[in-house]
Order: structure tokens, then sequence, then C-alpha cells
């Protein structure tokens, strides 16, 4: 089991976010453990991608903060994230498809030699680390566009893990995939953790929940109902949280 | 479903000849595009499109929109439009025209003609056009107006702005040193032309090998060596061909013979000289080069072809696109006070109308070249090879005697067959989506 007694590895506290008078997220905290993957559920809608872009640095949140290791921080934008080695993999996937697997993977962090975009050398460190992670994986050379969903899916993984990110975000990073691909995407997110890595992952499937999460956070309409750790509850009850808004009477 | 008992995937690659020498099969295309241009009129004007002096001719009046166009390929694979590129150069012209004969001499107290003032007014020119581009960039970026509203005023702003900049007038230039930028009075010589040749022969070899290693350095396929030779020949041929005919284009007897006066020579009997590199040109070619560096070897480019792949992928993978439309914006700006320089020396003068419509070619030139409006796909060899056969058929039209409203109508027919014939290969292909 995950040791929860130190310092948080993220802590969100009491954040709040409105588009246009409607509150998205309201007033939510959550935290992550080192060697921790936590859940993150709700309806379409729930806020769940929101409270995550606040992490990721797409967007900034209108009231709380957010403690990395016990220390507050600002998240202004997608840099400020990534420099904290917060690493995300959005449901859209995120890819620029004109272009190729290493650029992709690379994209905002290339390689230079004297200046100069060392494509070679970034194709070789993608060629590694595809090696790893999906070893089938040969399209180097064509832009992301004409890769398949699996493939293009574990681009976007290669570019959270080869940064050697500490708090990795998933956004439902299984959602266009097939069998096979989604047992490879669970086999590394168990590796990661072992790895001590913590993990946030938005999951629709509840199977992959009860297999993946180590605690689940459910929100309804922009608030959070609860946080539960997966083994002492069912599958039911997370269901019940995130259908009826409440957390299960034993529980929490 | 199939019933075959391997999945596709099993079968092993077919390659082609094309496939194997990797060749860009649009480009392709283009080079033949421009071959079937240039022996249509070769055969219509019994051999004189292609004699020295008319390639000389296409190749000068090419420059201005050619530079133009390497800017606008950013600026469209970026997902925007620039309107506007016409009015920056007659803006920027006249910037020039009027620092170089009026202000800066007024200011200092010197002659027009001081080689120091056409220094100055050059840095002058280009910092303004640049200026332009960057005011269009932090509309586009920071307030996200619409590039094509924009730069559709910055058209009618510019234009007019320049008007009031001149009086509405004309400005004479005169000064020798400005028109050597023009073309026909700034030329390298036969002997220079063909150093220069032999340089950029031995330089694009180098490149070649050069990038060959380091994929080799990585453990990565290689082309067949005979490919790779093939291709450096094609290069070296293109370019000592191109250095060669120029180099066989005389300077008019009675310019020489002014030229040895002005300097209180006597032209020595039978003393001849050829044109060869005009310096319009190689401002041309320095520009396609670099801008191809930039392109593809610089984050400055991925960025840009990152943003019109995906503006969200890029603003996500920590890419500041708003400063980066401000950077895309602003060397278009400094692309056309480039032009500018060369189109008003070409014309020894700065008129009013100076660059007009040149937008519209600008923008044709780019996408027959091969640039996608959709944004992420483009490249500055297409955008000049457009700019240069829109030029070529304008050329061969008026030496037939084609009139030039017809003319018109011919460049607007290419330019639309020329993306339908790419929307058709991109379906054939499966890539369009």
């Amino acid at each position: 089991m995950t040791n929860r007694t130190g310092t948080p590895l993220v802590e969100m506290r009491d954040i709040s976010i409105s588009f246009g008078g409607i509150k998205a997220v309201d007033h939510v905290s959550i935290d992550l453990y080192p060697g921790e993957v936590v859940g993150l559920l709700g309806h379409n809608g729930a806020g769940k991608s929101t409270l995550i872009k606040i992490l990721a640095g797409a967007y900034r949140a209108d009231h709380g903060e957010i403690l990395i290791n016990g220390d507050p921080v600002e998240i202004n934008n997608p840099r400020d994230a990534r420099n904290l080695n917060i690493e995300t993999i959005y449901q859209t996937l995120a890819l620029a498809d004109n272009l190729d697997a290493a650029s992709n993977l690379f994209l905002g962090r290339e390689i230079k030699k004297r200046g100069i975009v060392d494509d070679a050398r970034m194709e070789a460190e993608a060629r590694k680390i595809m090696g790893r992670l999906n070893p089938n994986f040969r399209k180097f050379n064509v832009p992301v566009s004409s890769l398949s969903g699996g493939q293009r899916q574990s681009v976007a993984i290669a570019r959270a893990v080869y940064f050697n990110a500490k708090i990795l975000i998933m956004d439902e990073p299984t959602a266009a995939l097939g069998p096979h691909e989604t047992q490879m995407v669970a086999e590394l997110i168990q590796e990661l953790k072992a790895q001590g890595l913590g993990i946030f992952l938005i999951e629709h499937d509840i199977h992959n929940v009860m297999k993946l999460c180590d605690r689940a956070s459910v929100m309804k309409n922009g608030q959070l109902v609860g946080t539960v750790n997966v083994n002492d509850v069912t599958d039911d009850d997370i269901l019940g949280m995130i259908i009826m808004g409440k957390p299960p009477a034993k529980a929490a | 479903m199939s019933d075959q008992g391997h999945p596709a995937q099993a079968a092993p690659p077919r390659r082609s000849l094309i496939d194997t020498l990797e060749i860009d099969v649009r480009l392709l295309g283009m080079l033949m595009a421009f071959a079937a241009v240039a022996v249509v009129f070769t055969i219509w004007t019994g051999g004189t499109f292609v004699g020295p002096r008319n390639v000389f001719n296409i190749a000068v009046q090419t420059v201005p929109v050619g530079i133009m166009a390497c800017g606008m390929v950013f600026v469209i694979v970026a997902r925007h439009i620039d309107l506007s590129v016409g009015s920056m150069l007659a803006m920027s012209s006249a910037v020039m025209a009027m620092s170089q004969t009026t202000w800066l001499p007024t200011m200092f107290g010197t002659e027009y003609g001081n080689p120091a003032i056409l220094a100055a007014t050059i840095v002058l020119g280009l910092a303004f056009g640049t200026l332009m581009g960057a005011i269009t960039g932090w509309f586009v970026g920071y307030q996200r107006i619409p590039s094509f509203i924009v730069t559709l005023g910055g058209l009618f702003v510019w234009r007019n702005v320049n008007w009031f900049t001149t009086n509405g007038q004309s400005v004479s230039l005169t000064d020798p040193n400005l028109l050597m930028f023009g073309g026909t009075e700034g030329v390298l010589g036969a002997t220079a032309s063909w150093a220069l040749g032999l340089v950029a022969s031995a330089l694009a070899v180098w490149a070649i090998i050069a990038s060959r290693r380091n994929k080799q350095g990585h453990g990565f396929a290689v082309k067949p060596v005979l490919a790779e030779t093939v291709l450096a020949g094609l290069i070296v041929g293109t370019i000592l061909l191109f250095v060669g005919w120029l180099s066989r284009y005389p300077v008019p007897v009675a310019k020489l013979k002014r030229l040895f006066e002005a300097r209180g020579e006597v032209m020595p009997e039978g003393y001849t000289a050829m044109h060869g590199l005009p310096i319009s040109v190689l401002i041309l070619i320095a520009v396609a080069v670099a801008m191809t560096v930039v392109a593809r070897k610089t984050t400055f480019g991925r960025y840009i072809f990152a943003m019109g792949g995906n503006p969200d992928a890029a603003e996500l993978a920590g890419i500041n696109t708003r400063a980066l439309t401000v950077k895309i914006f602003a060397l278009m700006g400094f692309l056309c006070a480039l032009a500018a320089l060369v189109a008003q020396a070409r014309l020894q003068s700065h008129g009013n109308d100076i660059g007009m419509l040149e937008e519209l070619r600008v923008i044709a030139a780019a996408v027959i070249g091969g640039t996608a409006l959709a944004g992420g796909v483009g490249t500055i060899y297409g955008a000049i090879l457009g700019a240069l056969i829109m030029q070529s058929l304008q050329s061969g039209m008026a030496m037939v005697g084609v009139d030039t409203p017809f003319q018109n109508i011919v460049v607007g027919l290419v330019l639309i067959i020329a993306v339908w014939v790419d929307i058709l290969y991109r379906k054939r292909l499966g890539l369009s989506k």
C-alpha cells in the first residue's frame, strides 16, 4: 500500500474557477502522494478535466492554492507546470498532426546542437523510449496524422514519460484504445507507480478504476463529492457517488 | 472483414523508384509543370524564351514576389493570412525613398547619393517594415483579431499612409549604389558568378554528405549512395547551368562605353562583359536558404509548423503562440521591406502604385507552391517555384503577344488548377481528412 503519512506530492487546496458565471470547479481540495494513483471520476461536465487543467497550467484558478512537496507554487502556464515535473497526457492527445513522432515528443523542448535542432539525435532518443513503451512502433518518419489511435497514444505517453515526470496527469488515456493497448497502458501505470510517480487518472471505466487506482475522488457539478480508498469500497459504492453525488455511508 | 490469413502489415512494403530515392513527389510535380511551361514557350518563341536575356529577366522579375512569398509560407502555415504585403512594400518603399532623397540628407546636410545615407536608409526601411509586421502580429496574436481583418485593414491603411508620406508624388531614384539592388544595374560579371557557383556547389555537396554522416552516426537507414550522387549531381548541375547561362548574357556595348566614360576612361576596342548573377537574385537565394534553415532546423520554424498543425497542442506544449504570431508577422514585414528595396531599385523610382496587387501574387505563389491554407503544410522552395512558374507564364505570354487581361486570366486559372491537382493527389494518397 502507498504510504500516505508524509508530505503529499501534490495538494490542491480549495480550488475554484468559473467561466462566465458558471462554477466549473467549486472549492475542491484533492491531494496525491508519491507512488499513488488517484482516480478522478464524475459525469461529463463534473469539472474533472477543468481541475486537472489548472494543475497542468492550461487554466488559472480564480481561488485556492497548489502545493508541490509542501511548497506553494504558482502555475501560470504549461511551461511552469513542466518545470515542476508535471506532465499531462490529454484526452485529445494534443499532438501536432503534421509533425512526426520525434518532433511531437520533443515539442517545446527540442534537443539542439549549436542552436540548430538536432533531428537525428531526437529521433534516436524517440526510438529508445518507444522501444520501451511500444516495441512495435516503427513509423518515425511520417506525420502522426497517419498513425493509429494506439500509436498516437504511445507518442503522447512517451512525451510525458521521457522528461522524468514526477507528477503525471492522464486524461482518459485508454479512451481511444483497443484491449491490447489498454493492457499496455495499465502495465505502464503500474511500472510508473512503482518508480514513485504520482498519477492523477481521469477514467470513466469503473473496472479500470478499481484495478489501477489507490484512491478515487468523485466530482459532481464542480464540487467534490468525496475521496475514498478504493480497497474500502465496492464499485457500486463509487457508482453511487458518481450518480447520486453522496459519499457512501460506511466509508470516508 | 478481410478473409485473408495475414493482416496487411505483414506484407513487405513495396518500394518504387521514387520511394527509394525519397523524392518529394509534389516537388517533382511542380518541377514538371515548370518544365512544361518552359518547353511550350521555348517552342512557341523559337528559342528566345530560354535565351540568357529572358532567363535573366524572369529571374530578376521574380525576386520581389519570391522574397515575400517566403514570409507568406510561414504566415499561411501558422493558419493566418497577410493581405497587406503589397501595401507594406509600398510603405517601406516610401520610407526609404523619402529618407534617402529628403529626410536624411536634410538632417545631416549631405548630398543624395552618399553611401552612408543609403546604408542608414536600408536599415531604417527594414526596421520600419518589421515594425509594421509586428503591429499586425500584435493585433492578431494578443488581441485575437482574425488576421484576414487586420491585414485587410492594413492593406488600406499602409497604401494610403504611403500616399501621404510622399504627398502622392513619385520619387525618382538615381543613386547608383541603390540601383545595384535592382537587377540589371547590379551584376557580378562572369568570373565572380562562376566562382560563386562553384562555392555554392561545393557547399551543397558538403551539406548532403554531412546530413548522411549524421544519420549514419545514429544508425538510421540512409539512401543508396547512387541516389545521393544523382541528387547531388542534379543540384550542382542546376546551379552551374544557371550561372553559366546568365554569364552568357552580354552587357550592351553602349552601356559599357557609358560606364568607361563615367570613370574617365576609354573602352578598349572589342571589350565585352557578361551580366552573370544579379545581386537581387542572390538576395532571393540567400533569403530562401535562410528561411529553409529556419523552417527546418530552428525551434522557431518547428513551432510555426506545430502551431499550424494544432494550435492547442502548441499552446499546451508550452509554446508562447502569441509572441510567436508577432514574430511571424514581423518577419513578413521585414521581407516586404527587403522586397521594396529590390523593387524600387529595379524601377529606379518610388511610385504610389508600387506593389499594387502584389499581395495576391505572393499568396498565389505560396499556394501554387503547395502551401495549404488550412495551415501546417508548406515549403519555401515550393513558394519560390510557384513565383517562378507564375512569372514564366506571364513573361512567356507577353513574348508571344498575349494581351495583359488574358495573361491574368491564365494566372488565375493556374492557381485554381494547381490547388485542385494537389487536392486530387492528396485524396488519392489518403492524406486528406
